[in-house]
């Protein structure tokens, strides 16, 4: 019998296992606008696909919860622990990029069954075309993808929805749209394309204009009406969304949970956690 | 920074396990040396090596709390330092002013912005305003051993609740002993060296549902009170225009004064006792 399995075949294995993973779930596009960058991922759920990591630094991932729910923490205690010991502004994104490639890429190649997952760690900058964007995969590759990115299981199509029309000048409900059209573009009955609801959505954005902690989750009835198809000026949602207002000048300490949800319990508890079932959602 | 760095490049255990939502639990973990009350003192007292911090007043008004802390801080005779600032919002609606130590005073209050931040990334919600107290009181409680030689430091802190029992009282002030323990107040609270007189001053003019204006004016008073008395405390210094620092936390936040608002403030205060030195 025999035993031996060829180095490349038991790489080509994690891969094929954990590529078949991250594509049984929904997707998350990550794209700068004129405004900040945009984090937008398809969950019905209320456990989260997009994250605060820092003051300008912004999570989002798809794949196992479990797995990269970990990989979140991590990147939430290293920025916290780098921005105590030193000082705010030493919390960078290429930092958290290189431990979570390391990480990633030393469970695939030391464990039996590589994470699956993908990650984006975000930050913004006072431009757009300061923004990074870095994409991480399951094998610990990390690629510096400027503008936009798409991840999970039909990334390339949702890419090149992005591709053809995404435009850094945009603002945040061009941009917001163009998030929901291409995360739709997938997924639906015999390639059909699909309108996302706000409520299978997950918005949240790091806003370059705010100072301190710049992200903010975009909920409720701001989301539906940035949704909608009417057009509302920026300057009118301002902090509708209950975000807390601005902190006091060069004081970056703020709460970026939204106001309304904090102490509030999810609307409706009955609705499938799908995620928390490890099936890659 | 955090021992036993795995090998392989991987993060180690204590970053990644599902663990506790605490930094400071965190820290304990990956770089207990980080941590204030950690550090062995030699024996003796050592209470005037370093600056202290002294009068910090809060009052809760009918929208929330205001905070106000002096600018002073000493060093046995002499002043350490005119514009220090002891008052900080510890999040979106919580104040922290500290007194005693001033070293160990802003690591623990840095310490606690960390916290709470922490906290909320983590479990994606605000800790409770009762949650936060607990957490300072526990953070207090591990420094008695300095504060025992002489480096004590008793923090005041104030915030909006944002969900309290009672919608009447959404402005909430706690004290702390150097022990840890933990105290709710009603109305208004002082701490550090001058907050007998600060406290007195209050006590005469603080009328419950005070209005958050008048309530600036009321804290800008009892400093001035306390410094009138108290040699740590410094008043409104106008020919260096340094003026107390004011915060207030309500439901649209925590909110510093400008150098403008307080400068009113501070120089009509004065002008008053221009005509009538006891207020």
């Amino acid at each position: 019998m025999q035993f031996y399995a060829s180095p490349e075949q038991v790489q080509r294995d994690r891969s094929e296992y954990a590529r078949k993973g991250i594509a049984r779930g929904r997707s998350a596009v990550v794209l700068t606008y004129e405004g900040g960058i945009l984090l937008v991922a398809e969950n019905i759920t209320t456990l989260r696909k997009i994250s605060e990591i820092y003051d300008k630094i912004g999570f989002a991932a798809v794949g196992r919860y479990n797995e990269f729910e970990s990989l979140r923490r991590a990147g939430v205690r290293m920025a916290d622990l780098n921005g105590y010991s030193y000082d705010r502004r030493d919390v960078t994104g290429r930092g958290l990029a290189n431990a979570f490639t390391q990480t990633l890429g030393a469970i695939f190649s030391e464990t039996q069954k590589p994470y699956e997952v993908e990650v984006c760690i975000a930050q913004v900058g006072a431009s757009p075309e300061a923004d990074e964007l870095y994409r991480i995969t399951y094998d610990g590759s990390v690629m510096d993808e400027p503008g936009f990115m798409a991840m999970g299981g039909q990334a390339e199509a949702i890419s090149g929805v992005l591709r053809d029309e995404h435009d850094t000048a945009a603002d945040l409900q061009t941009a917001l749209v163009l998030a929901a059209k291409a995360l739709g573009s997938v997924g639906g009955e015999n390639g059909q394309t699909r309108t996302l609801a706000a409520k299978q959505l997950e918005v949240a954005v790091l806003d370059r204009r705010r100072k301190g902690r710049t992200f903010r989750r975009i909920t409720g009835d701001t989301l539906t009406t940035l949704l909608g198809h009417g057009a509302v000026p920026e300057s009118e949602l301002g902090e509708t969304d209950a975000a807390p207002p601005n902190p006091a000048e060069d004081k970056p300490t703020v709460s970026a949970a939204p106001v309304a949800d904090a102490g509030k319990i999810p609307d409706d508890p009955a609705e499938p956690a799908d995620d928390t079932n490890g099936d890659g959602s | 920074m955090a021992k036993d760095f795995d090998p392989s490049g991987r993060l180690p255990d204590i970053y990644t396990n599902a663990g506790t939502s605490s930094f400071t639990q965190f820290l304990t973990h990956a770089a207990p040396e980080m941590l204030p009350g950690r550090r062995p003192l030699p024996p003796g007292l050592a209470g005037d090596m370093a600056p202290h911090g002294t009068t910090i007043v809060a009052i809760t008004t009918a929208e929330g709390v205001v905070m106000a802390g002096d600018r002073r801080a000493t060093m046995g005779n002499l002043i350490a330092s005119r514009d220090i600032e002891k008052v900080h919002p510890a999040d979106a609606y919580s104040l922290i002013g500290i007194a005693g130590t001033a070293g160990i005073g802003i690591e623990l209050m840095r310490l606690f912005q960390v916290e709470l931040e922490h906290y909320e990334k983590i479990e994606g919600i605000m800790l409770s305003l009762d949650g936060k107290a607990n957490r300072l009181a526990g953070m207090v409680r591990g420094n008695l051993g300095a504060a025992m030689q002489g480096l004590a430091v008793v923090p005041l802190f104030a915030g909006y609740d944002l969900s309290p029992a009672d919608g009447a009282k959404a402005g909430r002030i706690f004290s702390f002993d150097v022990a840890g323990g933990l105290y709710e107040e009603t109305g208004y609270d002082s701490i550090g060296s001058g907050s007998l007189f600060a406290k007195s001053a209050l006590k005469k003019k603080y009328r419950t549902g005070v209005s958050t204006t008048d309530a600036i004016r009321l804290a800008v008073e009892a400093l001035y009170d306390a410094a009138d008395d108290d040699t740590a405390t410094g008043g409104p210094d106008v020919t260096r225009k340094i003026y107390p620092v004011v915060m207030t936390a309500t439901a649209q936040g925590t909110h510093r004064l400008s150098e403008e608002e307080i400068s009113a403030v501070a120089e009509q205060v004065v002008a008053g006792r221009m005509e009538n030195p006891g207020g």
